[in-house]
């Protein structure tokens, strides 16, 4: 094998490895420069997450606007706390803006959708949304079903 | 019932001097000699022996794996009519297992039992004593540039394997079956995190890139210098770094993606 060739070849099999890795950041992870950075947090008292994961969306009228960063337990409400970033570029909700736990299809993951309210003021890093609904939980439904089935009959 | 014992103490003796005498090695050759100690020239030679030259068994491995992922998981996804999802499952599955293990154990085949055979030779036929007797290192003229050549060439082959892989289940999802492109893309983008899957999945395979050349390489070195002793060498090769590979895979595994 000449030496050139060798070179060349490695050099190939180098550049191949980087491009493997760019196609891996851009076209599969779907990573973009301008997503870290700007961005405020928002916090949210829930009754009942039912499976809300970190790192899930935070949508509004179907578009990702942010993401849940943190989640825990107030120990003084015992209620969960969830806490979103949410891009800059939305930064005019209003402040009677509500939070709903919502499912994506049927048996999809869960995230939060946001609705706008009427008011002027808008929120700020750190706020807190007051408005919130809780995810639909199956087995609470089908509980309440039954059970005013057997109360009607 | 004496003599018994006295195996198993042997047994362990001799594995826990194997084990001494490899991570001599190991220090010997790689930390006091960066990738360049031996010249980059034997470096730029054995990274072509060692990872271009893997890269077509790589590159087709890769391209059937995604398309058998893509086609099992059409089949399972299809009953719950989420098959949209088949991007996210044939792009995770890879870049998370498949990628790193199957690139490591086909590796481990392909350059690892070349790199024993190689260096056990050289051995048998007395070139690394006369380096020595000529005041050349073995071990920087020889191991380093092997040692660092399996690592820098692993994290790039389970690359593209994982790269051919998904493009292969794209090629069986959309092509064939008829999934919407944009489906089986966005629902990858929407699932696959740059951190936690594209780089935990190379941190895996640099720990067995050099698993895997550390053994063949200690492996080759330790031979009994015979053709008998090589065939042995290259045999333990396969077997001692694929289940190494299969046994850190399980640790990387429960580190970084458990929630332990």
């Amino acid at each position: 094998m000449h030496k050139r060739t060798v070179e060349f070849t490695v050099g190939a099999f180098m550049v191949m490895g980087i491009v493997a890795l760019v196609l891996m950041a851009f076209r599969v992870s779907g990573l973009s420069m301008s997503d870290t950075g700007d961005t405020y947090t928002l916090k949210a008292h829930f009754e009942n997450l039912g499976g809300l994961n970190e790192r899930a969306k935070v949508s509004m009228a179907g578009v990702t606007i942010g993401r849940v960063t943190k989640i825990y337990l107030d120990p003084e409400w015992y209620s969960a706390v969830v806490e979103m970033e949410i891009n800059k570029s939305m930064s005019t909700l209003s402040k009677d803006t509500s939070a709903a736990i919502l499912t994506a299809g049927l048996l999809g993951e869960k995230y939060i959708g946001l609705t706008v309210g009427a008011e002027e003021e808008h929120l700020k890093d750190g706020d807190w949304i007051e408005d919130t609904q809780s995810a639909l939980v199956l087995e609470e439904l089908i509980g309440r079903f039954l059970f005013n089935k057997a109360e009607e009959g | 019932m004496i003599s018994k014992i006295q195996d198993l103490g042997r047994v362990g003796v001799t594995v826990i001097e194997a084990i001494g005498a490899a991570t001599m090695l190991l220090w010997n050759s790689i930390f006091w000699g960066g990738p360049g100690s031996a010249g980059f020239g034997d470096l730029i030679k054995q990274l072509y022996s060692v990872g271009v030259r893997s890269l077509s068994i790589i590159a087709v491995a890769g391209f059937f794996v995604g398309m058998v992922l893509g086609l099992q998981g059409y089949t399972i996804l299809v009953d719950f009519g989420s098959e949209a999802a088949l991007g996210t499952l044939v792009s995770l599955t890879l870049l998370r297992e498949l990628g790193p293990v199957v690139t490591a154990l086909l590796f481990a085949g392909r350059a690892g039992s070349a790199l024993t055979a190689e260096i056990g030779l050289m051995k048998a036929t007395e070139q690394l004593s006369a380096m020595e007797m000529m005041g050349v290192d073995p071990l920087k003229r020889v191991i380093t540039p092997r040692l660092w050549a399996g690592l820098i060439s692993m994290p790039i082959l389970a690359l593209i394997f994982s790269t051919v892989g998904i493009w292969g289940g794209a090629y069986v999802a959309v092509d064939m079956l008829g999934i919407d492109d944009g489906a089986y893309w966005g629902n990858m983008q929407a699932s696959v995190e740059f951190y936690n899957d594209v780089v935990k999945g190379i941190i895996k395979s640099v720990a067995f890139g050099w698993v895997v050349t550390w053994i063949a390489v200690y492996q080759g070195y330790a031979s009994v210098p015979t053709s008998e002793g090589i065939g042995k060498a290259t045999t333990q090769t396969v077997v001692i770094s694929s289940l190494a590979v299969l046994g850190l895979d399980f640790v990387l595994t429960a580190v970084m993606f458990g929630g332990v």
